[in-house]
C-alpha cells in the first residue's frame, strides 16, 4: 500500500465582538428571544441602506494585519447572489475581489516545531438568519426564521492548502482561535457558532506536489468534531484511491450521528454566485497612518508572551504553554504579578486550583469567578501565615463559588490560624498533661513522639494551630531549646 | 369678497405664489388643501395620476400649519404646500407599493430620509402617485395599477417611470412632487407633461427609503411647475444623510441662490450626440424647438457652441447592462417569505419563492430581472458588467472634458413628445431608445433638469440642461433665466386647464 499524505486547509468563519451589526445599529447579544434585534436595515426591507460599523472594519483588519496581509486600498464590498429564505435580501455583502486583507501568513506551534501557513485572503461579511423547524408546525410544513443573527459582522479567514497532519490542523485551529482572542476581535466561542471551522481535504501520494481533489466539510460545530470528520475524510480518501476510484471534487455534511461524511446533492453547491461591487457602499481607502496606528495597537501576541513568561516570570515551558492558550489565562497571570506577588505562586494556584475548578464546572476561561487581587490576597494570607495550605485551598473554591474576597471567607469560617503564643501555650500544656509518657520520652531525646505531639496539639485547636509555632513551642518546653 | 374673486384658481399656483398668499393670510393651508383634492376629484378619474390619497394626514398637517399661521408664528417656504409622492418612497404606516403586485400589502414601518424631510419642512402629502413598475418603463404603463394618461391629451401617455407625479403636477393635481430618475424617470415625464423635472447629481439626495431600482443611478428629485420650486423643494430634501453611504458629505447650498442671475458670456455647449445617433434622431419639431431656446439663451448672452460627447453613443447598452444587472439582485427580496405578496397554496420553499415572484412582477420586470441575471453570470461578467463598468468611466470623463470647457450643456431632454398609449409596449427596444437623451446624464452622475420649450404636434417639448458634479445652482440659474424669458411654464398651466377639462 503507498503511503499518503493528507493537504488541509481551513475556511473559518468567526463573529467579530462588535455590540452592533455590521450595517445596523441593532444589537449583536446572542440569546435574545427571536426577531428581537432586528430593524429595517437587518431585515433587507425594500429602501434601506447598509452603513458601515467602524469597529467591525476595524477588527477585520487588525486580523489581517496581524496574519502579515496586504491591505488592498480600496477594498470593496461585494454582493454575493443566493436564494435563501435566512438570507433576508438574498444577497449577502461580503467582499471577494478586493477584499480587507490578501496574500498572508499565519505561524503557530506544532509539538513545539513552529509551522507557517498562507492566508490567501480575509475578509468582511454579514451574517444570515437561522431556520427554526418547531416540532408542533412541521406536520403542517412550516418553517419559521429568526433574523436576530442576521447582519452580524463576520470575518472570513481562508488559508492555504498546506496543513499535512490533523496535529497540524488541530494546532492551525487552536492557534487562529487564540489570535481572534488576543487581538479581543471575537469571542470565538464554538459551542455558539462564534467561530466555525470548514476543512477542505485532499490526500495524496507522499512525494507528490500536484494536489488531489479536494473534498469540503460542512456541519462541524466542535473542535473535536472537526477533528473526527477530517479524520474520517482523509481515511476515506485513501480507501477510494487504494480501491481505483475516483474522488469528487464536492462539499460533504458530516452526519454527526453516523459518525461519517456525506455527500451533499450536487443541486445545493451547484451556486452561480453573481457576485458585482455593491452599489449601496462606497470603495474603502485606508492611509498608511490609519493602517500604522492600528498597528500600533496590537496586543503582545501568543508566541512573544510564552517567551517572556519563560524568560521573565521563570515558568516552565509547559505551564508557559498552557497559560498563554487562553488570553484570559495570561492576562489573568500578568494582573497578578502586576500587584506584587510571584509569578510561580500564581502559576501555582492556576495550573492546580483554578484549572481543576474551572474544568469541574465547565466554565470557560473568561467566566473565571476570582479576579487577579483576590487571589493575590490569599497567597499573602498563606505567606503570612494566617493560614494554611489547606486551609487556602477551601478558601479558594469558596472565592471561586461566591467570589467573596479570601479575608471576609476565612473570618466567616473561623479558619483564622492561631498564632497567638499564650492561646497555643495552654493547648500545649493541656496536651503534655494529657500524654505524659510521649512527652517524657521526647524530652529524653528520642524524636518520634514530636509528630504525635503535634497531631494533637492540631487535633486540640481543630487544626487551626500554626504548626511551625507548635513544633517551636514543644522543643523549647521539652528540650529547652 | 373682491380679493376671493380676483384669485387664481389655488390649485394651479406654484409653490412660491402659494406661500406668498399663506403668510399674507389671503388664503388658508385648508382652503390650499381642499382646491386641490377638489381639482383631484374632478380630474385623476381620467388622469389617474394617484394610486393612493392620503387625505387623513394631510388634513392634519395642514391644520398645523394653519394653527401656526394663526399664532403669529413664521412658517417655511414649503410649508402647508400640498404635494404628490412617487409611490417608490417609504411612508410609514402607509403602504408603499412600487406599483407591483408583489408590495401587495406591504405597508413600510419607517420613512424615508426625504419624507422625513418633507415632514419637517410642513408639506402636505396628498397621495402616492403611479409610476412604470419598480420604476422600470417610460411610459407609466408598466404599472400594476394600470396606466396614467397625458393631461394634454388623455390618449398619450404622460412618460415614466415619475408619470403620475408628472401628470399630477401637469393637471394640477398637486403643487409640487418629488420622482425618482434613474434613467429620464423624472426629466422624460415632465418633459411630456409640460412641466419642469430636475435629477440632481447622484448622492445630492439620500436615497434611504427609496425602494432601489438600480442603487448606482438612482436619484430623487422635484417635479414641479417652475424652476424657482424645483430649487425650493431641492432646500427640503437634498444634503448629506449618515443613512446612505453614497450620500454627498458636504453640506447642500441654497439652490435658489443663483436664480435670477444674469447669464451673460455663460458659455453653452449643444452635444450634437444628443440629436442624431445611430438608430435614433430627434424629431424635427423637438429639434426646432430646442434650437429656437438655444437662440433665447444667445439673445441673452450666452456664448453657445456645438460640442461632441463621442463615448455617449454607448450610453443605452450600457444602461441596459448595469441597470438591470443591479436590479436582479436588487429585486431579488421579494420572494414571499417576509413581507409582500406571496402566492397561496405552494408546497415547498422553492415552489412558493418562484410563484411569487412569477406571479408578482409584470413583464417588464421580469425581462430586466432576466438581462441582469444573465448579464452577471459567471462566464459573462468581464465581457457585460465589467465592461460596461469601464465605459461607465469613459462616458462620465466625457462629461468632465466638457464641463472643463463648458458651464452647462444644453440638448432635448426626450427625441419625441408624448406618444400615444400602447404604441410601444410590444416593442421594448422601441421604448428604450426613447430614453436616450437622459441615460447618458445618470451614467455619468451629473445634475440636469428639463423645462418646456415650446410645442410640437401641440404637445409640449422639453428642454434639458446639464452642469457638473455638485453645480445645481448654476443647472438652475441656466433654467430660470430661459423660464423668464419665455414663460413657457406659465403658458402649460394655463393650457393645461383646457385640455384636461375638455377631455
Amino acid at each position: 500500500m503507498a503511503e499518503y499524505e493528507p493537504v488541509i486547509g481551513f475556511e473559518i468563519h468567526a463573529e467579530l465582538a462588535t455590540h452592533s451589526k455590521i450595517f445596523c445599529g441593532c444589537s449583536t447579544e446572542p440569546g435574545a428571544p427571536p426577531n428581537t434585534h432586528t430593524c429595517p436595515i437587518c431585515l433587507g426591507l425594500p429602501g434601506v441602506l447598509p452603513v458601515l460599523n467602524r469597529t467591525a472594519l476595524e477588527y477585520g483588519l487588525k486580523v489581517a494585519l496581524a496574519c502579515h496581509c496586504s491591505v488592498p486600498s480600496p477594498s470593496i464590498f461585494e454582493r454575493k447572489n443566493y436564494y435563501y429564505p435566512d438570507l433576508p435580501k438574498n444577497y449577502q455583502i461580503s467582499q471577494k475581489r478586493s477584499p480587507i486583507g490578501l496574500d498572508g501568513w499565519f505561524e503557530f506551534e506544532v509539538d513545539g516545531q513552529p509551522k507557517r501557513v498562507s492566508i490567501i485572503d480575509i475578509h468582511l461579511e454579514e451574517d444570515a438568519g437561522k431556520l427554526i423547524h418547531p416540532e408542533e408546525r412541521s406536520a403542517a410544513g412550516q418553517s419559521l426564521v429568526d433574523f436576530n443573527r442576521a447582519g452580524v459582522p463576520l470575518l472570513e479567514i481562508v488559508s492555504g492548502p498546506d496543513l499535512r497532519s490533523i496535529a497540524e490542523a488541530e494546532a492551525y485551529m487552536a492557534g487562529m482561535r487564540q489570535l481572534l482572542l488576543y487581538l479581543d476581535v471575537s469571542h470565538a466561542r464554538m459551542e455558539l457558532g462564534q467561530i466555525r471551522f470548514e476543512a477542505n481535504i485532499s490526500v495524496r501520494p507522499k512525494g507528490s506536489t500536484t494536489l488531489g481533489k479536494r473534498v469540503e466539510v460542512k456541519n462541524v460545530n466542535s473542535f473535536r468534531t472537526v477533528t473526527r470528520a477530517i479524520e474520517y475524510e482523509i481515511d476515506r480518501q485513501i480507501e477510494a484511491y487504494e480501491q481505483g476510484e475516483r474522488v469528487l471534487q464536492e462539499t460533504r455534511l458530516w452526519d454527526e450521528a453516523r459518525g461519517m461524511t456525506v455527500a451533499m446533492r450536487s443541486k445545493e453547491e451547484s451556486h452561480d454566485y453573481r457576485y458585482f461591487p455593491e452599489p449601496d457602499l462606497v470603495p474603502m481607502v485606508f492611509t498608511t497612518e490609519y493602517l500604522n496606528g492600528l498597528l500600533a495597537q496590537q496586543p503582545e501576541l501568543p508566541a512573544a508572551r510564552r517567551t517572556r513568561f519563560i524568560e521573565q516570570f521563570g515558568l516552565p515551558a509547559y505551564d508557559a504553554a498552557i497559560l498563554t492558550s487562553e488570553k484570559a489565562f495570561a492576562d489573568f497571570i500578568d494582573a497578578a504579578v502586576a500587584l506584587g506577588v510571584s509569578p510561580k505562586a500564581v502559576s501555582n494556584w492556576m495550573m492546580g486550583e483554578m484549572l481543576r475548578l474551572l474544568n469541574e464546572r465547565g466554565l470557560a476561561p473568561e467566566a473565571m469567578p476570582v479576579q487577579p487581587r483576590q487571589l493575590v490576597e490569599l497567597i499573602a494570607l498563606v505567606e503570612a501565615g494566617r493560614i494554611n495550605t489547606t486551609q487556602a485551598k477551601k478558601v479558594f473554591e469558596e472565592m471561586f463559588e461566591t467570589g467573596r474576597d479570601a479575608e471576609a471567607i476565612v473570618q466567616d469560617r473561623g479558619f483564622a490560624q492561631i498564632s497567638d503564643t499564650s492561646a497555643l501555650e495552654a493547648i500545649v500544656d493541656a496536651v503534655l498533661t494529657a500524654n505524659p509518657e510521649p512527652a517524657a520520652r521526647y524530652a529524653a531525646g528520642e524524636d518520634k513522639p514530636l509528630g504525635f505531639l503535634v497531631g494533637q496539639v492540631m487535633r486540640e485547636s481543630r487544626g487551626q494551630a500554626n504548626a511551625p509555632m507548635v513544633n517551636e513551642l514543644l522543643r523549647r518546653r521539652l528540650r529547652g531549646e | 369678497m373682491g380679493l376671493h374673486s380676483a384669485m387664481p384658481d389655488l390649485h394651479t399656483l406654484t409653490a412660491h405664489a402659494a406661500h406668498e398668499l399663506l403668510v399674507t393670510k389671503a388664503i388658508s393651508a385648508r382652503e390650499l388643501l381642499d382646491a386641490v383634492y377638489a381639482r383631484i376629484d374632478a380630474v385623476d378619474e381620467r388622469v389617474h395620476s394617484y394610486v393612493l390619497l392620503m387625505r387623513e394626514q394631510a388634513d392634519a398637517v395642514s391644520a398645523r400649519v394653519d394653527a401656526k399661521i394663526a399664532a403669529g408664528e413664521s412658517i417655511g417656504p414649503l410649508e402647508g404646500i400640498p404635494l404628490a409622492l412617487k409611490d417608490i418612497l417609504c411612508t410609514q404606516g402607509i403602504p408603499t407599493t412600487c406599483c407591483s403586485r408583489v408590495l401587495e400589502g406591504f405597508v413600510p414601518p419607517y420613512d424615508a430620509t426625504v419624507v422625513r424631510r418633507l415632514d419637517d419642512a410642513g408639506v402636505v402629502t396628498v397621495g402616492k402617485t403611479n409610476m412604470d413598475e419598480f420604476a422600470m418603463g417610460s411610459s407609466t404603463e408598466n404599472s400594476a395599477f394600470g396606466p396614467s394618461r397625458n393631461p394634454w391629451d388623455l390618449a398619450r401617455v404622460p412618460g415614466g417611470s415619475s408619470g403620475g407625479s408628472a401628470s399630477a403636477i401637469g393637471a394640477d393635481e398637486a403643487l409640487i412632487a418629488l420622482g425618482t430618475d434613474t434613467g429620464g424617470s423624472i426629466r422624460q415625464p415632465a418633459a411630456y407633461c409640460g412641466v419642469v423635472g430636475m435629477k440632481p447629481t447622484y448622492g445630492r439626495v439620500s436615497r434611504y427609503g427609496l425602494i432601489a431600482f438600480a442603487s448606482s443611478l438612482d436619484q430623487i428629485g422635484p417635479i414641479t411647475k417652475d424652476v424657482r420650486d424645483a430649487a425650493l423643494l431641492m432646500n427640503a430634501i437634498g444634503g448629506p444623510d449618515p443613512c446612505d453611504s453614497t450620500c454627498y458629505p458636504e453640506p447642500a447650498p441654497d439652490f435658489t441662490e443663483k436664480l435670477g442671475r444674469d447669464i451673460t458670456g455663460m458659455k453653452i455647449g449643444v452635444p450634437r450626440e444628443f440629436f442624431s445617433q445611430e438608430g435614433v434622431q430627434v424629431d424635427p419639431g423637438v429639434a426646432e424647438a430646442v434650437h429656437a431656446a438655444l437662440r433665447v439663451l444667445e439673445a441673452q448672452g450666452a456664448i453657445v457652441e456645438e460640442c461632441s460627447l463621442p463615448n455617449v453613443r454607448f450610453s443605452l447598452p450600457i444602461y441596459y447592462i448595469i441597470a438591470p444587472a443591479e436590479a436582479s439582485s436588487n429585486l431579488a427580496r421579494y420572494d414571499g417569505v417576509e413581507f409582500g405578496y406571496r402566492a397561496p397554496g405552494t408546497r415547498d420553499i422553492v415552489s412558493m419563492m418562484t410563484d411569487t415572484r412569477d406571479a408578482g412582477f409584470g413583464m417588464e420586470v421580469k425581462r430586466r430581472i432576466m438581462l441582469g441575471t444573465y448579464a452577471l453570470s459567471s462566464g459573462y461578467y468581464d465581457a457585460y458588467y465589467l465592461k460596461a463598468s469601464q465605459v461607465r468611466t469613459l462616458i462620465r470623463q466625457d462629461f468632465e472634458r466638457a464641463f472643463a470647457q463648458y458651464d452647462v450643456l444644453v440638448t432635448p431632454t426626450a427625441p419625441t413628445v408624448a406618444f400615444p398609449l400602447g404604441a410601444k409596449v410590444d416593442d421594448p427596444m422601441q421604448m428604450y431608445l426613447n430614453d436616450i437623451c437622459t441615460i447618458p446624464i445618470n451614467m455619468a452622475g451629473v445634475p440636469s433638469i428639463s423645462v418646456p420649450c415650446g410645442y410640437d404636434q401641440g404637445l409640449p417639448v422639453g428642454l434639458q440642461f446639464i452642469t457638473a458634479h455638485w453645480d445645481e445652482t448654476t443647472l438652475l440659474q441656466a433654467a430660470y433665466a430661459y423660464e423668464q424669458a419665455t414663460g413657457w411654464s406659465r403658458r402649460a398651466i394655463d393650457e393645461i386647464e383646457r385640455v384636461t377639462m375638455a377631455g
